[in-house]
């Protein structure tokens, strides 16, 4: 091809071609309320009417039974880890410096896990069953966001067993 | 339990992609840096703009560049009353396809016009060309009637 045209000019192979997907993403009215108020330094979640089990965050529904959940309640900031991973590879426009652990985290007193970091630990020492805890930003910082919660640290608590991960209490475990 | 304000956060997400020309489209990008439109001709002898890199009836491999002219005829054309964003103008225009001079098939480009009036099938029009040009469709920034 280059051959073919005059001098002076750069062959052209290629464009750039991007595309944006603008959102204006919504939370809906249990995120909602859910985020107001985790910027009071609380986390809650809703308990189904048929089947009891409590969710985090809250979707306003319950996806086992298909019902509207409407009783809130309010979770512990102690949590257990359900299953977590290793993050070894940057991920574009996250600032956390590899390697980091991000765990499915099952706060007492409720059924369903949350996403979120673990920090104050030898990532090789993490384990299912891992009894955490929020440690918050300070008050002043927070706003409607989960990162009002920089991550969860290991507490000085017996390790749950498989089969009762998910069923703690809100208030706590006796081990 | 009281309903909180809904909450909503803008967010954007974004597929920064580099495509590749390919021999053909690629040289097509490069006669438009130079000002230049070239078509292609198709194993029937009709010259397509943009060219194809293959034919679309017997799927051989094209070659034979043909420059074509600079100006055309509307074939269609769909006006536009409310531009969007992405659009290349902040103002009405119109969508045409624009049979150029020596060309058999009808490329897609966009007419400025003051109004609607002044954009009608048949009419002819000529590339108005960017005042950079880097290799790009928009180096043909839009036609306008003769």
């Amino acid at each position: 091809m280059s051959e073919q045209t005059t001098e002076n000019t750069d062959v052209i192979t290629g464009i750039e071609a991007p595309i944006y997907l603008k959102y204006n993403f919504t939370a809906g009215a249990a995120p909602a309320r859910f985020l107001t108020q985790v910027k009071e330094g609380v986390l809650t979640g809703q308990r189904c009417p048929q089947c009891a089990q409590v969710y985090v965050p809250p979707r306003g529904s319950c996806a086992a039974c298909g019902v509207p959940t409407e009783e809130e309640v309010v979770l512990s900031d102690k949590a257990t880890v359900q299953s977590f991973t290793i993050v070894s590879i940057p991920i574009p426009g996250n600032s956390i410096e590899p390697p980091f652990v991000v765990a499915n985290l099952v706060p007492d007193g409720a059924n369903i896990s949350f996403i979120h970091l673990m920090s104050e630990c030898d990532n090789a020492d993490v384990h299912i069953g891992q009894r955490v805890q929020g440690v918050w930003k300070p008050q002043e910082e927070w706003g409607y966001s989960m990162d009002n919660i920089r991550y969860f640290k290991p507490l000085d608590e017996p390790d749950v067993p498989v089969e009762k991960i998910g069923k703690i209490p809100v208030e706590g475990w006796e081990g | 339990m009281s309903q909180p304000d809904v909450l909503h956060q803008a967010f954007e997400l974004g597929f920064t992609y580099t495509r590749s020309t390919g021999p053909v489209v690629g040289r097509f990008l490069t006669e438009l840096k130079q000002r230049n439109i070239v078509g292609i001709k198709g194993s029937d002898g009709r010259v397509i703009v943009p060219p194809m890199e293959y034919d679309p009836d017997t799927a051989e491999e094209l070659s034979e560049f043909v420059d074509v002219g600079q100006e055309g005829e509307i074939v269609s054309y769909a006006w536009v009353k409310e531009p969007r964003e992405a659009h290349p103008f902040d103002k009405p225009f119109a969508w045409a396809m624009i049979l150029l001079d020596g060309a058999d098939v009808p490329m897609i480009h966009c007419v400025a016009a003051d109004s609607e009036d002044a954009v009608s099938t048949g009419a002819r029009v000529k590339a108005v060309w960017a005042e950079e040009t880097i290799g790009f469709i928009t180096d043909i920034r839009c036609f306008e009637r003769v």
